[in-house]
């Protein structure tokens, strides 16, 4: 063997002696079995989307996002309730996730960024995201619903603001780190303090970014169910409190898809369509009204 | 020229920044948040783990009403679906993630295909159960059962084969992490210098020799990061495996037999759980948690190290 054989500048000074024909061959064949590969799981999607719209649309109807679930066998009404309880479940996170995240990724970004803390946060936040949402789940049970005895919308809340604090920290980090430090130091030049620079002028120009990753957040957790499973559970009626039992779009599905009934599986075809076109439509939204002031 | 309003026109006088207080309380808290579950789910299970010690792990008997406790079969279920949804989206995310980085196709049409990839990691899980329930089950069922008659001698693929199986759960799987693996992969081929290229193609080498030899020997331990990262997904993905899977209490060592996972057997379980069966709940809960997350600090470790290597790029 020479010396430094299995450098690719070897490789190519002697694969110069095979045939030029086998090299183009091969070449090509492994660009079609890419492109090949790559269509392959547009197929899934495509189906997914196909069965969504032949499935879902020929119950939906204005009546669905006001009425109340069909009881098992009968037909008619709609998940208005759950609709209701997914956003009731959705805003709890965010108030309880939003503020902890954005003041959290103020302090690793602004006032501490090259701390050994700051490296902490970060660390622990990317585990976070990486945590199973049914342990979110599990910890909101033995918080919230074996102390409280009740299986609540607090409970669901509860179990999806975990899921969402670590999005929300990572995606306001970036926003802040957005905004380029002249404008800091501009300020700090003014004589402002750290409070007045990053509240009056740090903030405003990070804030949309930072919507941005909120929605995004947002969007994810309305379509999670193993953290709102056996927290919220689900209920029948509509909620007349947070301390109740709750429905949501996603366990509606969820439920509904095991019942041997037509009409029960049809509508967990309309539901499921419901909560795609909700989830989409938070992303759309959130590219469209805050990418362009992002870059 | 006049100064800013909110700049105080009075002399400056250092205060105890009290913001600066609340936000170093906000970071604390997130720390301290990930050793608050853990050991809020430890406290729970405490007295399952009292009760069966080790032998939880090693026991496949699950009997709530004889209060036997035992997770071996999801133990089983859950790294054979995981690992079998890893060999199966490995190939496909790295085509795509080739596709997306290269300049096979114009720019327009690579960001039509990173927004469709995109989609399928926005779909919620329980969309996809259903959509397996439709789609996954009936065509495992019947391929399932030719294969199963055919090559049933082959360890792992005797009959009989049935729709809803280990075998249909990592392919939902494989589907639900290929985004993860395209897009961390897409990231460590994207920071590879154009020189890199230039400089292969220079010496001759065809495209695909260029990937192959060049590349994606440069962009291994990011790929690395995506599979193991990707694995510890698939390992804590509930609502569609809890769908398609089966959730047979029984070890069964045929992928077209039901089986169970883990994640599968707390979103059963857990509604209508009492006494003990909660407790041992909580213990199968905590051995989930410690799997994902010893799995995702390997994963993290590894891209941190990609990162560094390739001079602390801004991968994702």
């Amino acid at each position: 063997m020479r010396p430094n054989s299995n450098t690719a500048v070897h490789f190519f000074l002697n694969h110069e002696k095979k045939t030029s024909l086998f090299r183009l061959w091969s070449n090509q064949f492994l660009t079609v079995l890419c492109v090949l590969f790559s269509l392959f799981t547009l197929v899934p999607l495509f189906s997914l989307l196909y069965l969504l719209i032949k499935k879902g649309l020929p119950l939906l109807h204005f009546s669905v996002f006001t009425k109340l679930p069909p009881p098992p066998g009968l037909h008619g009404g709609g998940f208005g309730n759950a609709i209701v309880g997914t956003i009731t479940m959705v805003g709890i996170a965010t108030l309880l996730s939003a503020p902890l995240g954005i003041l959290g990724a103020i302090y690793i970004s602004e006032y501490a960024p090259h701390s050994s803390l700051t490296a902490t946060v970060r660390f622990i936040a990317k585990l976070l995201t990486g945590i199973p949402s049914i342990i979110c789940g599990a910890f909101a049970f033995a918080l919230v619903v074996l102390h409280t005895g009740e299986f609540s919308a607090l409970a669901g809340g509860v179990a999806l603001s975990i899921l969402m604090l670590p999005t929300i920290l990572l995606t306001s980090e970036q926003a802040l780190i957005g905004v380029p430090s002249s404008y800091r130091d501009a300020s700090y030049g003014l004589g402002a303090t750290p409070f007045q620079t990053i509240w009056c002028i740090v903030l405003p120009e990070a804030l949309p970014a930072m919507m941005m990753g909120m929605m995004l957040a947002v969007a994810r957790a309305a379509g999670e169910t193993a953290p709102v499973l056996f927290t919220a559970l689900f209920s029948q009626q509509w909620a007349s409190s947070i301390m109740e039992p709750t429905a949501s779009l996603s366990v509606l599905i969820y439920n509904f898809s095991a019942l041997p009934y037509h009409y029960q599986v049809q509508m967990a075809w309309t539901a499921s369509l419901v909560l795609v076109a909700m989830v989409t439509g938070i992303n759309i939204l959130a590219q469209l009204l805050f990418r362009r002031k992002f870059q | 020229m006049s100064v800013p309003a909110f700049i105080p026109q009075n002399r400056y006088r250092p205060r105890r920044d009290y913001f600066r207080s609340l936000c170093w309380i906000a970071a604390v808290m997130i720390i301290l948040l990930l050793g608050f579950i853990i050991d809020e789910i430890f406290t729970r299970a405490l007295p399952a783990i009292h009760h069966y010690g080790w032998h939880f792990l090693t026991s496949s008997e699950w009997r709530p009403n004889r209060d036997l406790y035992g997770v071996l079969p999801m133990l089983f279920g859950t790294a054979v679906s995981s690992f079998l949804a890893l060999l199966l989206a490995l190939p496909l995310g790295l085509a795509v993630a080739l596709f997306l980085s290269e300049n096979f196709l114009p720019r327009p049409m690579r960001q039509l295909m990173r927004m469709i990839v995109e989609m399928l990691a926005a779909t919620p899980s329980v969309v996809y159960g259903l959509w397996g329930i439709f789609t996954l089950v009936p065509l495992v069922q019947h391929y399932g059962g030719i294969v199963a008659h055919h090559w049933g001698w082959i360890p792992f693929l005797h009959g009989p084969a049935y729709g809803n199986s280990l075998f249909t759960a990592s392919l939902v799987l494989a589907l639900m992490v290929l985004p993860t693996i395209t897009a961390i992969s897409r990231a460590a081929l994207v920071a590879i210098p154009d020189t890199f290229r230039e400089g292969a193609y220079a010496l001759g080498a065809t495209r695909w020799e260029t990937i192959i030899r060049v590349l994606l020997p440069y962009a291994a331990p990011g790929i690395v990061a995506a599979s193991i990262l990707a694995f510890g997904r698939a390992m804590g993905e509930t609502m569609a495996v809890a769908m398609l899977i089966g959730n047979s209490q029984r070890l069964t060592l045929s992928l077209f037999s039901p089986s169970n996972t883990l994640s599968a057997l707390l979103a059963n379980q857990f509604s209508e759980a009492e006494g003990l069966q909660i407790n041992a709940l909580m213990y199968a809960a905590l051995i989930l948690i410690m799997l994902t997350l010893g799995t995702n600090i390997i994963g993290e470790l590894v891209l941190r190290r990609t990162q560094k290597a390739l001079g602390g790029g801004h991968c994702l």
